[in-house]
């Protein structure tokens, strides 16, 4: 019911796929997904483990609505620590994988050791196996998935893999599921290749079943009804995608540039959704061919693309022409805003080296783009690239060291370490925009100032993706606030991040929150799930996940000097738009949300804390 | 008046919420490796195209099947399997020219659309209105309006 009941343990090193039941007591506590995956890993490694080490752990989890047909049912996340962090990680991924895994009657997948060849994991139903993958090392996603399918005999095979980066280790490199769907953040893909598992390949003919399916649907039906008639999901992500935002927070001012030393950028019209659907006069086509949905998802914000055939880019390369994964926000934004490139093309093409070679556009293009800053001020020269002209706005440059990335090769393999390395390496630290060792998305604190305080306190590192206070204070969802005022934001951040922490552990997307609160989720969850399941216990269950993963990073070493973020976006006041004077003020907003959580003035939870959560 | 499934691949978005809605309706589990309709995405064109049982009016999974387990309803005009009857010999399987019929490993018989006895699941979960019921006689009238409002408004600009 919901849940499947059962987890799949893979043991690498002894070559072993076993069955066991899932710990339902846990289950009533972390819900499943990112809450329960990480209960049963901070249950079964050392925090202070070698994230590359075979000691660590990766645990592939779906929720209990992965596979029903509520509103983008579609998600799995991969919990481990992350290569590029050190920090817990919890990287979420659509398309049709997840909800595979569960029809074929898995809650999750817990790997563990190292294989000592390559190999791959597969799935049909109750049948597991690893099976050599030596012919698939080296290869691409795209070579691989379709390699996978034919060798399974059954086309309807789901396919979930790395690429050269992850195997190469690229320390944000992702693991990608169907092509261009990706466990982005904090190198989960470098973890997977460290353990010499190529691929999981997954088909499920079990289906899943909910508790009470009357109420179920009628809740869902409900829940889906909300998703159409809300302007965010129901208008604005079919139309335009999450690129919709590019102009949008050009406009407010919080569009980092030339790594963070600007708050707006030139040519943010050039790279957003509206010139995504622009025909274009070289073929008289758009670079948008049609929108794609994940599995269960009735928003679709999925972009399909296709590049111009004569762009510099792909010329003679037909493996490029197809369509395939095109610009998300965040993407196109680290890629192009933040390198100061605003070759749509361009941008495409990196994006699809990201799916093909498996590595974080956000990284990678952060990465860069301080990379490009030392290049400009002298501190790294064309001896250290290998030749290449490292400037903001070279779309030529961006090209070439995306290529060298992919493949782990000259220049590209520096790139690879990620900003805080590199700038290290070359004793430029304070160029690296990053927190706990991870780059940020596409907002600048400075302009939306409860995001600097999300970045901070983000347990993954820099992100977006924990509290997206941007809801608020630039959509005014569930209600507006001043981007550009402090007050009020230690509150805001701290419930966007325990609600969060709930629908990353149910199976949906975070996007259904633009329209959906907690009171429209727990009538879909506690319909489908044994247990009373209401909107206060929901947040509570995202609370103690907060807590837990808190717990966890201390215990691996971090403290709370590391809830920081750049000299830059503390020192430097942005220099135009409305938020032109304003440095981010974290120094007001931290104590009290350090309070507000029931943490001591050093960030760590209170006895009486842990307590009341039962962490 | 019967009604007749018709799909617009164009609209689909590949959300697969049509397959989830078969498997549900004829077997209360989410389910979409036993949907009666399928989704073909085709990666390279971008596109996503559903697909199913037309009801053939001269039914070729009829004409083959040796038990006559495949009757006609005849207020929805659709072809069903009666499942007591059904052999599992998959004779119509190789009879139709579409594929839209298969056999199921699980129950040991074959499964095809039978419009959910006139009120189409399918149809009311697609979130784009990429599957649609219509009039049996006039599928094509979405289609001829927007082309004669096309042909209209050419005819003006002549003018």
């Amino acid at each position: 019911m919901a849940w499947t009941e059962k987890i799949l343990r893979v043991n690498l090193t002894k070559g072993t796929c076993e069955s066991e039941p899932l710990n339902m007591v846990w289950a009533a506590e972390y819900l499943g997904q990112r809450g329960l995956a990480t209960k049963y890993l901070v249950d079964e490694i050392d925090p202070k483990v070698d994230p590359l080490s075979p000691d660590n752990k990766m645990i592939f989890a779906t929720g209990p609505l992965t596979g029903t047909c509520a509103s983008t049912s579609a998600r799995y996340s991969v919990i481990t620590k992350g290569a590029l962090t050190g920090a817990i990680a919890c990287s979420n991924s659509g398309g049709y994988f997840g909800a595979e895994l569960k029809m074929a009657g898995w809650d999750m997948i817990i790997f563990e050791g190292k294989s000592e060849k390559p190999v791959y994991l597969s799935i049909v139903n109750d049948k597991a196996e690893l099976r050599s993958a030596e012919h698939l090392w080296g290869r691409s996603v795209w070579e691989v998935e379709p390699a996978i399918k034919a060798e399974s005999g059954d086309p309807q095979t789901r396919v979930c893999s790395i690429g050269a980066a992850g195997e190469n280790g690229v320390l944000y490199a992702c693991i990608v599921n169907d092509l261009h769907r990706a466990a982005g953040r904090s190198g989960v893909g470098t973890v997977m290749g460290s353990k010499n598992l190529k691929a999981v390949a997954v088909r499920g003919t079990v289906g899943v079943t909910v508790k009470d399916p009357k109420a179920f649907m009628a809740a869902t039906m409900a829940g889906k009804k909300v998703l159409a008639d809300n302007a965010v999901t129901g208008e604005g992500l079919p139309a335009f995608g999450t690129q919709i935002l590019m102009n949008i927070i050009n406009e407010t001012g919080a569009l980092p540039s030339k790594n963070f030393h600007d708050v707006q950028f030139e040519g943010a019209g050039k790279i957003g959704a509206e010139a995504m659907a622009e025909v274009r006069a070289s073929d008289g086509k758009a670079n948008l061919v049609t929108k794609a949905a994940c599995f269960g998802c009735t928003i679709a914000c999925g972009r399909i693309s296709q590049i111009d055939k004569d762009h510099f880019t792909v010329v003679n390369k037909p493996e490029y022409w197809g369509a395939s994964g095109g610009l998300e926000y965040e993407a196109a934004w680290a890629l192009g805003a933040a390198t100061q490139v605003d070759d749509l093309e361009c941008l495409t093409y990196v994006n699809f080296l990201c799916n093909e070679q498996g590595y974080d556009p956000i990284s990678f293009g952060s990465t860069v783009a301080a990379a490009m800053e030392m290049f400009e001020d002298g501190t790294i020269t064309t001896e250290d690239t290998g030749g290449i002209k490292l400037k903001f706005g070279s779309a030529e440059a961006l090209t070439q060291i995306a290529e060298l990335t992919g493949k782990n090769e000259g220049f590209g393999a520096e790139i690879g370490l990620g900003s805080k390395r590199l700038c290290e390496k070359y004793g430029r630290p304070e160029l690296s925009m990053s927190v706990k060792g991870q780059e940020f998305p596409a907002y600048d604190p400075r302009g939306i100032q409860g995001m600097g305080l999300g970045y901070a306190t983000a347990n993954r590192g820099a992100c977006h993706l924990r509290s997206y206070t941007v809801a608020s204070e630039i959509l005014g969802i569930p209600e507006k606030t001043d981007p550009l005022e402090t007050e009020g934001k230690a509150g805001l951040v701290k419930a966007f991040q325990d609600a969060t922490a709930a629908v990353d552990s149910s199976g949906l997307c975070l996007f259904t929150t633009f329209a959906w609160s907690l009171d429209d989720i727990a009538p879909q969850i506690d319909a489908a799930c044994e247990g009373d399941w209401t909107p206060e216990r929901l947040a509570e269950t995202g609370e103690r996940i907060w807590n837990m993963e808190r717990q966890f990073n201390l215990a691996a070493g971090f403290t709370g000097k590391d809830d920081t973020l750049p000299q830059r976006l503390l020192k430097e006041a942005a220099k135009t738009g409305p938020a032109e004077g304003k440095v981010c003020g974290l120094d007001v907003m931290l104590p009290e949300y350090y309070s507000l959580r029931g943490w001591s003035v050093d960030g760590v939870p209170s006895s009486q804390t842990l307590e009341r959560l039962g962490v | 008046m019967q009604k007749s499934l018709h799909i617009i691949a164009e609209r689909c978005t590949g959300c697969l919420q049509c397959e989830m809605a078969c498997s549900f309706e004829a077997d209360g589990v989410f389910n979409p490796s036993r949907s009666r309709i399928k989704v073909f995405p085709l990666h390279e064109e971008g596109r996503f195209v559903p697909y199913t049982c037309t009801q053939c009016a001269d039914a070729w999974c009829v004409k083959a099947c040796p038990v006559d387990a495949i009757v006609i309803n005849l207020e929805t005009g659709a072809k069903v399997v009666l499942e007591n009857v059904c052999v599992g010999c998959k004779v119509c399987t190789i009879a139709c020219p579409f594929g839209t019929i298969n056999y199921s490993q699980a129950t040991g018989k074959v499964i095809k659309c039978d419009l959910c006895g006139g009120d189409p699941e399918c149809v009311k979960a697609c979130p784009t209105e990429a599957i649609l019921y219509v009039d049996a006689d006039w599928t094509g009238y979405d289609k001829m309006r927007s082309w004669a409002k096309k042909t209209d408004a050419g005819a003006r600009a002549e003018a």
